[in-house]
């Protein structure tokens, strides 16, 4: 590239993150570090039955003799687990602001720059939901749908205490307590997440991204989420959002289980856009999540996942396919601009007869950022006519950042069809010169190419997130192109 | 009448390499001027400076567009400001459709002028009138940019958005290369029906094929970074006949 588009390089990539900033909370809190009583204090904290600290302290056990993996492609500082405050829980609802007026000015200042709605500013400034009008009617609405249809949808730690024999039945079937150190980690201190239960025939009446995002509670940094659909049951989800999330911990590790019994069908959506650090890769969250689910018979599972924010993002959203004619599916988006680093991908284990599976993965990597797919497919003995089409793209914004590809295949069975296609190409100066030659600005230039490289991904958001979803990319992506 | 361009003494090179080694050249609005000249004699550099490419280094000279400093605006400004360059490789981008390409930048040049965008239903009406000039099938409307088409497509499709973009000087460069007749003349009947009393043509061509149907005001012959001779059109049937060699010690002497 010539000297000038390296200028125009460095004035982007220099840019800041746009949808960053900072509050000081009060918290009440536990002391940093982890032991067996600082597990039971949290058990205690959310009024947990026995049968939960109970596999929240075998988690921990087997934690204990487990070491951290370092074998994923990135490079961060040894993480004190003793420094930890594994309990932070935000203010009591009582004692958060009444209504927008008590929030802090300069929040609502940068929810007008975002040109996030207004009742989606209640939700974020933490203000009491009940106090706000607009979505408590949204919501009620919601609630009164979801009940009639059977739908059983709620924070994790209500349905700990409300319904603990599906919570018992279900929680780590999929990703067991002692599956991976983050996972284990995770078991053993989980905050909160979703619940969401949908029975046998039911196809949930609505999107579960709406009513989620305008009743999320405060999940914290150890979220865990449960997807039950039963058989022929059908359910989309929908994790994240654009606007900033108000975070203080650098740490997360989250655990998503789905379980798709017979002919069920579970969709589920990520936006990620937590603070990627600043363009030295100071600060930033670090993220290690576990995400798996598990088809029965001719069940589907379908991940889609658009991840821009994050230093560190390790997370490979997986499928076991376990019963006959079940499918998976995988379609991502992964940025890593100025010192971001992502090492994900999938993991497709085909165990059922003639199961099929789709990973599509369209890494971007501009400023120094550093992408990595790292797939796994595996075709068991007893899988006949599996099925596997792969296809890892990666895009490079400049010549500074780097993309890597890791797929793993692993093929038990003779009558199995893998494919794999993988290409990695450059923005290209050709590309830019001609949109910008029809009068087209150069940054929109740039997210014009980047977004027609991720179509086929964006195609199966739910839509309204597509449109998000494309201009997230847009401002994450903002000036890191010449 | 009215001058839509001027280049004085202009000088350009690529990575310290001098290809362009002072060319003069005054379009004014109704004109159409067609350059020619050898492989490498500087045509395509010509039209990637005017255009305002970033691989290409003015060393010497000025390009004055209606008044205005050309050399000092981006790209993207000079389109907006009514420059429009149908490239000789026209470049694909994949997932980005067409249509939706056009609408950005015809909406983007009405901002420029202080217009509100486009009315959806007016442009797709429009889209399918200047599509039928260039005898485009609705199909192409809903591809990608440029991609899985034929190298005859794209180049209709350049004069298709030349069409659209309706701009006061356009700079075809070698939009002819790799064209069969029926297409050349789709293409040809394409940009005769956009000639103006208003607005200005540079047609840059290695052949004299297509200014049988391109029916040039001026031709200049390139060589070497320099214009060695101007004329009327006849003089592209000259080269035609005698070749450039002949124009080519012309100048050396």
């Amino acid at each position: 590239m010539s000297k000038a588009t390296d200028a125009t390089i460095d004035h982007f990539v220099k840019q800041d993150y746009k949808w960053g900033f900072t509050t000081d909370i009060e918290q009440d809190s536990l002391p940093a570090g982890l032991n067996e009583d600082v597990i039971r204090a949290i058990s205690k904290k959310k009024g947990e039955p026995e049968f939960m600290l109970e596999w929240r302290l075998g988690a921990y056990r087997k934690w204990r003799g487990m070491e951290e993996p370092r074998w994923a492609n990135l490079r961060y500082p040894t993480i004190d687990y003793q420094s930890i405050v594994y309990y932070a829980a935000p203010k009591s609802k009582k004692d958060g602001p009444k209504s927008l007026a008590e929030v802090d000015p300069k929040l609502l200042e940068t929810y007008e720059k975002l040109g996030i709605p207004l009742h989606e500013r209640a939700r974020l400034a933490g203000v009491a939901v009940d106090a706000v009008f607009d979505s408590v009617s949204v919501a009620t609405t919601f609630k009164a749908q979801l009940e009639k249809a059977g739908v059983i949808f709620c924070p994790f730690s209500e349905a700990v205490r409300e319904h603990p024999e599906l919570v018992k039945k279900y929680l780590g079937t999929v990703v067991p307590p002692g599956d991976n150190f983050f996972a284990s980690l995770n078991s053993a201190v989980f905050s909160d997440g979703s619940f969401c239960f949908v029975p046998k025939g039911v196809r949930c009446p609505m999107e579960l991204s709406t009513y989620f995002r305008i009743n999320a509670a405060n999940t914290g940094q150890f979220e865990r989420t449960l997807i039950v659909a039963e058989e022929g049951a059908y359910v989309s989800y929908l994790e994240g959002c654009t606007a900033p999330m108000r975070d203080t911990n650098q740490l997360h590790a989250a655990v998503v289980e789905l379980i798709a019994l017979e002919g069920a069908e579970i969709k589920y959506s990520t936006v990620q856009n937590w603070y990627p650090g600043d363009e030295n890769g100071v600060g930033g969250i670090y993220n290690f999540v576990t995400k798996r689910g598990k088809a029965m018979r001719r069940a589907k599972i379908s991940w889609t996942q658009v991840e821009t924010g994050s230093a560190i993002t390790w997370k490979y959203p997986s499928v076991i396919l376990q019963g006959d004619d079940s499918v998976g599916e995988f379609y991502s988006v992964a940025l890593s601009n100025m010192r971001q680093q992502a090492d994900t991908g999938t993991k497709m284990i085909h165990l059922g007869k003639n199961t099929r599976s789709t990973i599509v993965s369209k890494g971007i990597s501009a400023g120094h950022g550093q992408n990595s797919y790292r797939g796994h497919v595996r075709v068991a003995r007893g899988a006949d006519g599996a099925r596997n089409f792969s296809q890892c793209d990666s895009l490079l914004v400049g010549d500074k950042c780097g993309a890597h590809t890791f797929p793993y295949i692993d093929v038990q069975n003779p009558t199995a069809v893998v494919e794999h296609e993988a290409s990695t190409s450059k923005i290209g100066e050709d590309q830019i010169f001609y949109l910008t030659a029809r009068g087209i600005e150069l940054q929109d230039a740039v997210n014009m190419i980047v977004n027609g490289y991720c179509k086929e991904v964006f195609r199966q958001l739910p839509m309204e997130f597509a449109v998000e979803a494309q201009k997230l990319l847009g401002v994450s992506l903002e000036g890191s192109v010449g | 009448m009215d001058t839509l361009l001027e280049i004085k003494g202009l000088r350009a090179g690529v990575e310290g390499r001098e290809i362009l080694k002072g060319i003069d050249l005054v379009i004014r609005a109704g004109e159409t001027h067609a350059i020619m000249g050898p492989n490498g004699s500087g045509k395509s550099t010509l039209s990637q400076v005017l255009m305002g490419r970033h691989d290409y280094e003015v060393t010497g000279g000025s390009v004055t567009y209606l008044g205005k400093d050309l050399l000092e605006l981006e790209t993207h400004e000079r389109a907006l400001e009514g420059i429009f360059l149908a490239f000789q490789y026209p470049i694909e981008i994949p997932g980005v459709n067409n249509v939706y390409f056009l609408k950005a930048a015809y909406n983007a040049l009405r901002k420029h002028r202080g217009e509100p965008e486009i009315d959806a239903m007016d442009f797709l009406a429009m889209v399918k009138e200047k599509a039928r000039l260039l005898e485009f099938e609705d199909d192409f409307l809903r591809r990608s940019v440029n991609e899985g088409f034929s190298g005859g497509e794209k180049k209709r499709n350049e004069i298709f958005q030349m069409a659209m973009l309706d701009p006061r000087l356009a700079v075809l460069d070698e939009t002819d290369s790799g064209l069969d007749i029926d297409a050349l003349k789709i293409v040809a009947h394409g940009v005769n029906s956009l000639r103006r009393k208003d607005n200005g043509f540079l047609v840059i061509t290695h052949y004299q094929r297509l200014l049988n149907y391109i029916v040039p005001d001026f031709v200049h012959v390139l060589v070497d970074g320099r214009i060695v001779r101007s004329g009327g059109k006849e003089l592209a049937l000259e080269l035609e006949e005698r070749g450039y060699e002949c124009v080519e010690q012309h100048a050396a002497a």
